[in-house]
C-alpha cells in the first residue's frame, strides 16, 4: 500500500469534510422543505402531523386495505410529503368503516388505534379527528334561503356532527333559513359533506384541525362551566396574574398613559 | 465464443425473482392479492409475517420515534435474513432499482458512451451518505433518506402509481447512463452501503479457483463492483468484500469454472 504523507492525509480529510458539510447542508435544508406538507387530510387515527411524518414508514398498506380507494400515497411534486397517505374528500371521502382497516393495518404506529379511544371504550371510528368541516356561508345555498341540507343528510353522525338551525331569512323577513352548523367536538373530518355538497366548489370543506381550530389560551376561564371554573385554583398562570394586580391598577390610574 | 443458457442462468434467475416480487407487491395493491402487501419499505407476507426495511426502521428510531411492533419485528426479520445469507443480496436479487440501473448500463453500452468513464465518485461515497442519513435523521427528527429515497419513489411509482415520480426516475436512469457508470447502485446508494456492512459476515460468498482461471477478464467486464475482484488472476480464495452483491454474473460469464458460489464458513475453504 502506498504511504500517505501527513499533508495528503490532512488534505483528504479537509476535502471529505467539505464535501460532507456541503451535502449535509443541502440535504438538511431539503428535508425541512420536504417534510412540511400543504393542507393535507390524513387517514383516521393519524398522529399529529409532525409526528405522523416522522412515524410513517410509507408502506402504503393503509392505501391497499381501504375498500373505497379513498387513500392515496403522495408522489413527488404534489406539495405533500412524498410517500405518505392522504385523501381528497371532494373526490372520495372517508366512509368511516367500523373495522378501521387502515389504522388496524399500520405497522409503524403512524396511524394509532389509541387515538380513537374515548375513556374506557374500545376504539371507534366515530372518535377520529381527520379534520374539521368548515362552512363558507356565501357559497352555501342554505344561507340564501334554499332548503338544501345535503351535507346534513349525508353526515354519518347526523344531528350530532352537523345540525340544522333555523334563523330568520332577512330577505323576505317571514321565512326561515335552515342552515347547517358543524359541531367541532363531534366532527370526524370524514369529508362526506364536502363530497356531496351541491355547489360548484364545495361550500363545506374539511381542513386539518391545526388550521381550522383556534386556541383560547389557558388564562381564559369559562366561569359558567363548573369544571372550567375549577381551573382557577390549579392554573399557576392565573395566580401569577393576581400578584400583578397592583401594577395593572397603577397603569390605569396614571394619567400620562391615557392622553 | 460459445454462448449458452449457462452463461445467463443467474441473470435469468435474478430477473425472475425481482419481477415476481415486484409483481406480487403490485398485485397486492391493484388486484387485492394477499401474498405480499405493502412495499419494500414495509410489508406483510401472507398476512402474517411482517417485513420491514431495517435501514428505514433504524432512521426512524434514531430520529426519535419508536416504531410500532410490527414494523420493528419486520425490520429484525429482514436484517437477520440478509445478514445470514450475506453480501448485498438485496441489491442484486430483490431491489427493483437493479432492473432500472441494469437497463441504464445496457443503454450505456449500446450507445457506446465512454466519455464519462472517468471516475468522479469513489466507491466510498455511499458510506459517507449512509453516515449523513443517520446524522441528519437525528438532528432533523425525520428519517432523512426515506424522505428523498429514489428507491422508494421508484417502487411506489410502480406499486401505487407514478404521479410526479417520473422526474426522479428519469434522473436516476440518465445519471447512470451519462454521468457515471453504476453511479447510483455502485457509488451513492446508502441502502446498499448499509447491506454491505451488515452482510459482510454472511454465509454466501463467491469463491475463485485460481488454477482454472484463464485470465479472460470477462468477470471484470460484467461486475458492477469490480474492485471486489482484486484476487482474480492472483490467488484462489473467497471474494471477501461486503460490497459484492452476490449477483452471480461473474459465475455466469466464466467459462473456466474459476468462480463458484461457496459457503463462507465451510471447512473446505
Amino acid at each position: 500500500m502506498k504511504k500517505t504523507s501527513r499533508r495528503q492525509a490532512i488534505e483528504k480529510m479537509f476535502k471529505s469534510g467539505t464535501a460532507l458539510s456541503f451535502g449535509g447542508l443541502l440535504w438538511g435544508t431539503g428535508i425541512k422543505e420536504a417534510s412540511e406538507a400543504d393542507v393535507v387530510i390524513r387517514p383516521p387515527g393519524a398522529l399529529h402531523e409532525d409526528d405522523f411524518v416522522q412515524a410513517c414508514i410509507r408502506c402504503g398498506k393503509c392505501v391497499e386495505v381501504c375498500p373505497y380507494d379513498t387513500l392515496e400515497l403522495a408522489t413527488p411534486g404534489e406539495g405533500k410529503v412524498t410517500g405518505t397517505p392522504y385523501f381528497t374528500p371532494r373526490e372520495i371521502p372517508c366512509y368511516m368503516c367500523t373495522d378501521i382497516p387502515c389504522t388496524n393495518n399500520c405497522p409503524s404506529g403512524a396511524l394509532d388505534l389509541t387515538t380513537l379511544v374515548k375513556e374506557g371504550e374500545s376504539p371507534s371510528i366515530n372518535n377520529s379527528k381527520m379534520g374539521l368541516a368548515v362552512i363558507h356561508k356565501e357559497s352555501c345555498i342554505a344561507f340564501g334561503g334554499i332548503q338544501c341540507d345535503a351535507c346534513y343528510r349525508a353526515c354519518p353522525l347526523i344531528d350530532e356532527a352537523i345540525t340544522i338551525e333555523k334563523e330568520i331569512n332577512t330577505t323576505t323577513e317571514k321565512h326561515a333559513n335552515w342552515i347547517p352548523v358543524v359541531n367541532s367536538e363531534i366532527c370526524t373530518g370524514c369529508g362526506i359533506c364536502e363530497h356531496v355538497c351541491v355547489v360548484e366548489k364545495a361550500a363545506i370543506s374539511v381542513l386539518p384541525r391545526e388550521i381550522s381550530t383556534g386556541k383560547l389560551g389557558s388564562h381564559y376561564i369559562k366561569s359558567w362551566k363548573k369544571a372550567d371554573e375549577l381551573r382557577i385554583n390549579t392554573n399557576p398562570k392565573l395566580n401569577e396574574d393576581k400578584d400583578d394586580i397592583n401594577s395593572a391598577l397603577d397603569y390605569l390610574n396614571e394619567e400620562e398613559g391615557l392622553y | 465464443m460459445s454462448f449458452s443458457f449457462k452463461n445467463i442462468r443467474y441473470l435469468i434467475a435474478r430477473r425472475i425473482v425481482q419481477i415476481t416480487i415486484l409483481f406480487l407487491f403490485a398485485a397486492g395493491n391493484y388486484l387485492g392479492w394477499k401474498v405480499l402487501m405493502g412495499n419494500y419499505s414495509s410489508a406483510t407476507f401472507l398476512e402474517t409475517i411482517p417485513l420491514s426495511d431495517p435501514f428505514a426502521a433504524l432512521q426512524t428510531i434514531i430520529s426519535g420515534f419508536l416504531l410500532g411492533t410490527d414494523a420493528l419485528i419486520g425490520a429484525i426479520i429482514v436484517l437477520l435474513i440478509y445478514s445470514v445469507i450475506g453480501g448485498r443480496v438485496f441489491c442484486s436479487w430483490i431491489c427493483p432499482v437493479n432492473l432500472l440501473s441494469d437497463f441504464s448500463l445496457w443503454v450505456r453500452e449500446k450507445l457506446k458512451i465512454t466519455i464519462s468513464n472517468k471516475i468522479l465518485l469513489t466507491r466510498e461515497t455511499r458510506y459517507y451518505i449512509l453516515g449523513l442519513s443517520l446524522f441528519l435523521s437525528i438532528i432533523s427528527g425525520v428519517a432523512a433518506f426515506e424522505i428523498i429515497s429514489p428507491i422508494s419513489i421508484f417502487h411506489r411509482s410502480i406499486i401505487f402509481g407514478i404521479g410526479g415520480g417520473w422526474s426522479i426516475i428519469l434522473a436516476l436512469f440518465l445519471f447512470d447512463i451519462v454521468i457515471h457508470k453504476n453511479g447510483w447502485c455502485g457509488h451513492l446508494c446508502p441502502l446498499g452501503a448499509f447491506y454491505a456492512i451488515t452482510g459482510k459476515y454472511g454465509f454466501l460468498k463467491i469463491k475463485h479457483y485460481h488454477n482454472n482461471c484463464s485470465m479472460c477478464m470477462k468477470c471484470f467486464d460484467v461486475c458492477p463492483e469490480e474492485q471486489v475482484l482484486k484476487i482474480i488472476g492472483n490467488e484462489s480464495g473467497l471474494i471477501n468484500f461486503g460490497a459484492c452483491t452476490n449477483c452471480g454474473r461473474c459465475i455466469d460469464v466464466c467459462d473456466d469454472k474459476a468462480l463458484q458460489f461457496a459457503n463462507n464458513y465451510s471447512n473446505k475453504n
